[in-house]
Formats: structure tokens, sequence, C-alpha cells
């Protein structure tokens, strides 16, 4: 069943997910806040060139007609639909990459670290220390 | 920096893969504009990684795992390039052979950009939009911050 040609058709899709998995992995495993939007984006992008592959024809060409219009009917397209659908999530990435960066700056400027542990560890001590103030309050307080 | 070669790189694999819409939005937006905002948020933190103390292997293993699932869900896909997949005879078809005769423009990306899919548009301008406004509100001098918390971090520092 697994034939020469099943392997070549596929092998594509093999390779985007392999960069996939690159991605996130390195959302996973990383601390720092800024590689793990790295990441993101190259997660994001396996998957823009991956709904790309599957739009391709081959022999096919761009899908722009001529300039005069002049169609033949001849001619083959690649499927213009992915490239639409791509062309708006790769803005709509964007968008979402600014507003994760600006997170960061301003993570950075409230906690003066943008490592994932260390911003951990100051929440935990914030808490700790916000308990231990409160059970030090004499009881017949309220 | 690394990131944007990779965009580049990502650039012309889709102009061979036929999407030249696309490569220019992603030479564009992925290797500039997004290059300029990384660095830039670089600068205002810091540059240097520290070293994580976690273990790689749970990751590797998630990671794998995952990867080959998804790698199972290719297996019923159709070969790369065929042009008699379920992708390229439903409605894609439909709006090339319209698409001189409706909107009357060459170009068939930008035809149902901004036409035949309009609303779509609409809606990604306004997630841009959205975006701005957080980045204005998180940034900004109009954002009304809450700076109770800041002087309790250096204590604990």
């Amino acid at each position: 069943m697994i034939t020469w040609e099943f392997i070549i058709g596929h092998l594509n899709y093999w390779f985007f997910i392999v960069l996939m998995m690159t991605g996130l992995y390195i959302v996973i495993a990383k601390g720092n806040l800024v590689k793990k939007v790295v990441g993101l984006n190259i997660f994001q992008t396996s998957v823009f060139m991956f709904y790309i592959s599957i739009g391709k024809v081959i022999g096919g060409t761009a899908p722009i007609f001529p300039m005069d219009m002049k169609i033949n009917n001849d001619v083959v397209y690649s499927n213009p639909l992915p490239h639409v659908l791509i062309l708006t999530a790769i803005v709509v990435g964007i968008a979402t990459t600014s507003l994760a960066l600006a997170l960061i700056v301003r993570i950075r400027e409230e906690y003066g670290t943008i490592e994932e542990d260390e911003i951990f560890i100051i929440e935990q001590e914030l808490d700790f220390s916000n308990t231990r103030s409160n059970t030090d309050k004499p009881i017949g307080h309220f | 920096m690394l990131s944007g070669v990779f965009s580049l790189l990502s650039a012309l694999l889709l102009i061979t893969l036929d999407a030249v819409d696309v490569a220019f939005t992603e030479a564009a937006v992925g290797a500039g504009i997004s290059i300029v905002l990384m660095l830039s948020t670089l600068t205002l933190t810091s540059r240097r990684e520290k070293k994580s103390k976690n273990s790689n292997l749970i990751p590797l293993v998630i990671v794998t795992l995952t990867g080959l699932v998804l790698i199972y869900g290719t297996l019923d896909m159709p070969n790369f390039g065929a042009a008699d997949t379920p992708s390229q005879i439903h409605v894609a078809r439909e709006y090339i052979k319209r698409t001189p005769e409706d909107i009357h423009i060459p170009n068939i990306v930008t035809a149902i950009l901004g036409s035949y899919r309009g609303y779509d548009t609409l809606g990604e301008t306004a997630v841009i939009f959205t975006a701005g406004i957080g980045v204005l509100l998180i940034l900004g001098r109009l954002s009304l911050r809450p700076r109770r918390r800041t002087k309790k971090i250096e204590k604990v520092l």
C-alpha cells in the first residue's frame, strides 16, 4: 500500500508537521517569553505553508489572469481560496504577536524579568506574603 | 535575526507554491514589521536568555507524540499537487470561472479577498483595530495602570 509515489506525495505534509512541532517544542520547553512568541510564529508559519501546499496544483500557475483578460481555458491555476485565507491569517497573526510582545514589555516593567520560572517564584512569594499578613491580624478584629 | 531569515525563506517557498500574494505579505509582515517589533521588545526587556533548569524530556515526548498523531492524520490526505482533490474541485473552480465576469480584475485572490469574501476582510481589520487598542491600553499613557504591586515585588526581590 505504501508506494514510493505515496511517500513523495506526502513528504511535504510531514516536513511541515516537523516544523510545526519544532515551534511547539520551543513554546513548551523555553522559559523566556520572547522565545515562546518566536516559537508560536514558527508554528503559525508552518500551518500557513501547509495550507498553501494543499492548494497547489502540479503544472498550475499563480491564480492571476493576463492583464488584457484574454483567458486561455487550457491554463491550470492553483487554488486561490487557501491564499485568501492565509493572507488574512498572516495579518491577524502579526496583530496577536504585537499584543503578546506588548504584554511581555509590561510584564518586564512589573516583574523585572521575562523568565517564566522567576515570575512563578515571585508570584508564589507574593501569595505567601499576602496570606501571612492576613493571618497576622488579630482575630478579634472584626 | 534568524526569525527574519526564516520568514524570508518561507516567502520564497510560498512563491514556488504559486501563492505570490501571500509571499508578498509574508515578506512585508513577517520579515519586516514582526522583526522590528521583536527587536524593540528585546531592547526594552533583556537580551540574554537565562538557562532553564527544567528537563527537556517531557516537552520532547509530548511533541513527538503530537507529531506522530498529526502524521497519522495526513495518511488519508491526497497526494501533493493532485488536481482532483476535494479542495480543488469544490468551490475553487467556481471562483476562478466567475471572477472575470463578476469582478473584471485579473487577480483572483484580490477578487475573493475584496469582494466575494469582503466581510472576512472587514472582520480582519476589526481584529487589527482591537489589537492596536489593546497595545495602546497596555503600554500607552492612556492606560489605567494599577501600580500597587510594584513596591511589594521589590520588597520580595
